[in-house]
């Protein structure tokens, strides 16, 4: 009797440390995982602002004044642009509108 | 065993009874003691104790949830909210000398004397020093290592394209919340819910158990508009152009995607700058396009011949005399800009003859006049889902006089949005149907209505096509290398009740590639004061580079021979009533 009893307190000390050496391992994993969304957190926020950085580096009116004022580019005219269609232009149709009176 | 140790115990010990007793009994006392003390606790004091002991290790922290972001149909970003810090002074613990004061303030951007009153604010233990600073300069802040000086994060919203999408985007304010524009129409799928949970903490800080989630957040959505940041820049930058050229009060431009009724691209001006709240007034806000009404003038011109073809009152070769180029109804007298002689129905539309078009409209039936209109969506919002749509009027046609059916043919008597005008023109662009407009981008095609057949439709096509030909109103609405309909508008001002002499709007709504069209563009010019005034030497031309660059950027197949402008040939557009 007292033999079984000795060993159920010594299992019970065990299971008790046990217990305590879980908790403490589950807080130190719980202490990882927070900071683990901390630094996630922070990605996301340097994300955020990358992303708008990206965009105000692409904004029209900056690559537009760019190519203006620092490369002297400009749109061609019309007269300056030929275009070369894959399919044939139907002109035909100019004709009746010019020529509204007989519509 | 018991017995054992009892035996033993006895064994040993012994004493008079009398001691036993009374040891026993304050033995059995003290116990009681105990017990009631322990009842009392774990009975009467238990919540109170639990939270107590709560109170000192578990904590409720928030979980953030950021608004979500607006973007185009091509997800660039047109609204983003970035992180900014909040500097906050606690006077009771701060601790400055001169020099930091004076680093303090010159970081800040603000006077000294202001930063001082600040921090020697009396009696309180929270002061703000500077809202919403970029965390560069926070960091610079922190280095000075002011006690007493400390910083939260805060959220801001950005708008990388500034004044080009102010209307149609809007503006949050200070906390995040949705003021104007989609921003505020959209704010309940913007706005994200911020969660907490309650955690425990050691005692540096950390923390170290999750116990419960007390509300999960919610990161609000990002909403993907139809806009096209590329053909928005475009219009804005034309618009602003036409507007400063012409010195008109204010301005509008639409562009739609002819096929689906997509939004491709919406600004107005004036305008303001999202990014510097103090830009913002209240004339500066309005997004007139969708908000405002006008009387469009001749713009509308095509729906009465098309429902009268559709009718069979008319078709496109039926001969009208215009002659003398005035024509009484009533006791009033519509006029023509001069005697235009004998016109076909689509000379009519070619030229804007408002004597023509009276002669059309007053052979149809009022209620005919009125289906057409309210069919095209006049007179009811256009359902985007943007606060504060305009409905626009129209009358009921049982209340109308026969001179106010003469004039709404030629779009006077009647009121329109821009959105309204530029969606009513879908007729004409996909066969016959009335699509819906959407500020939000399509999944999926969405079903128009049919208004008119695809014949009427085709045949008020060409008669719109004629218009920007060189024996049209609008010439200058070509574009290189593409087919162009559309029409002019050019109406008085309606200026209490009367309509102002001199005081114009200019309008132009028109479409391309005409032979398949894919975009339609609405532009409106108020009171332009310059000297010209017709929509087709005023607004036809921003029609025409916003056209033009919109239909490169989308790579839209030419349908017509480069050089297919022929300006010199046309008749100053001076001579013709838009």
């Amino acid at each position: 009797m007292f033999k079984i009893n000795l060993v159920l307190v010594a299992l019970l000390v065990i299971c008790a440390l046990g217990v305590v050496a879980a908790q403490h391992e589950a807080r130190k994993l719980n202490m990882a995982w927070e900071n683990e969304r901390k630094v996630a957190r922070k990605l996301e926020i340097e994300w955020g602002k990358l992303q708008l950085e990206q965009s105000t580096l692409i904004a029209r009116r900056q690559i537009e004044n760019a190519a203006r004022m620092q490369l002297n580019m400009e749109v061609p005219s019309a007269d300056y642009v030929q275009i070369i269609s894959t399919r044939k232009v139907d002109e035909s149709r100019w004709v009746v509108l010019d020529n509204a009176k007989t519509y | 065993m018991l017995r054992h140790i009892n035996r033993t115990v006895v064994a040993q010990v012994s004493m008079p009874a009398g001691r036993a007793r009374v040891l026993l009994g304050l033995l059995i006392l003290g116990m009681t003691g105990l017990l009631v003390r322990a009842a009392y606790l774990q009975g009467m004091q238990n919540d109170f104790l639990q939270q107590e002991g709560e109170a000192r290790f578990s904590r409720v922290v928030e979980m953030s949830a950021d608004r979500g972001m607006i973007i185009d149909r091509n997800g660039e970003i047109l609204a983003i909210s970035s992180p900014v810090a909040s500097v906050y002074a606690d006077p009771q613990l701060i601790a400055i000398n001169p020099t930091q004061l004076r680093e303090l303030s010159g970081l800040l951007a603000m006077d000294e004397a202001e930063v001082e009153r600040r921090i020697n604010r009396e009696q309180t233990r929270f002061v703000y020093l500077k809202r919403q600073i970029v965390p560069e300069v926070a960091e610079r802040i922190h280095a000075l290592k002011i006690p007493g000086i400390a910083f939260e994060t805060e959220f801001k919203r950005y708008y990388p394209e500034g004044e080009g999408t102010a209307h149609v985007v809007g503006f949050t304010d200070i906390n995040d919340q949705g003021q104007e524009g989609v921003e505020r129409g959209w704010n309940a799928v913007l706005a994200g819910e911020i969660g907490s949970r309650r955690v425990i903490k050691d005692n540096k800080g950390r923390i170290i158990e999750d116990v419960e989630n007390i509300r999960v957040p919610k990161p609000g959505r990002d909403v993907a508009l139809s806009l096209d940041r590329r053909i928005q820049h475009i219009a804005h930058r034309e618009l602003k152009k036409a507007v400063a050229i012409h010195k008109a009060k204010a301005g509008s431009i639409v562009v739609l995607d002819a096929q689906t009724g997509e939004v491709l691209a919406l600004t107005n001006f004036p305008v303001y700058n999202p990014n510097s709240r103090s830009s913002i007034t209240s004339e500066r806000i309005r997004n007139r396009a969708l908000t405002d009404t006008f009387e469009p003038g001749s713009t509308l011109k095509p729906f009465p011949v098309a429902v009268a073809i559709e009718t069979g009152h008319v078709n496109p070769g039926t001969q009208l005399q215009t002659s003398p180029g005035t024509y009484k109804v009533g006791r009033s007298v519509i006029r023509d800009v001069s005697d235009k002689g004998m016109l076909s129905v689509a000379e009519i539309i070619q030229v804007s003859s408002n004597v023509g078009m009276v002669k059309i409209a007053l052979s149809l039936p009022s209620q005919t006049l009125w289906e057409i209109y309210d069919n095209v969506g006049f007179g009811m919002p256009v359902g985007t889902g943007y606060p504060g749509e305009a409905n626009g009027l129209l009358r009921p046609y049982n209340r109308w006089r026969p001179v106010e059916q003469a004039t709404m043919s030629f779009g006077h008597g009647i009121s329109v949005s821009l959105i309204q005008l530029a969606r009513a023109y879908t007729i004409f662009t996909t066969g016959g149907e009335l699509k819906p407009v959407t500020l939000e981008k399509q999944e999926f095609p969405v079903m128009g209505q049919r208004v008119i057949s695809k014949e009427t439709a085709m045949a008020v096509s060409q008669m719109l096509e004629m218009a920007t030909q060189p024996a049209g109103t609008a010439p200058l609405a070509q574009v290189n290398g593409y087919r162009v309909a559309g029409k002019t508008g050019t109406a008085h001002k309606l200026i209490d009740g009367k309509y102002a002499k001199k005081q114009y709007i200019s309008s132009f709504v028109g479409y391309a590639p005409a032979s398949n069209p894919r975009l339609i563009i609405a532009v409106m010019l108020d009171e332009p004061s310059a000297g010209k005034y017709f929509g087709g030497a005023v607004a036809a031309p921003v029609f025409s580079q916003v056209m033009s660059g919109a239909l490169r950027i989308l790579n839209v197949p030419h349908d017509a021979a480069a050089n297919n402008i022929v300006r010199y040939l046309f008749v100053s557009p001076e001579e013709q009533e838009g």
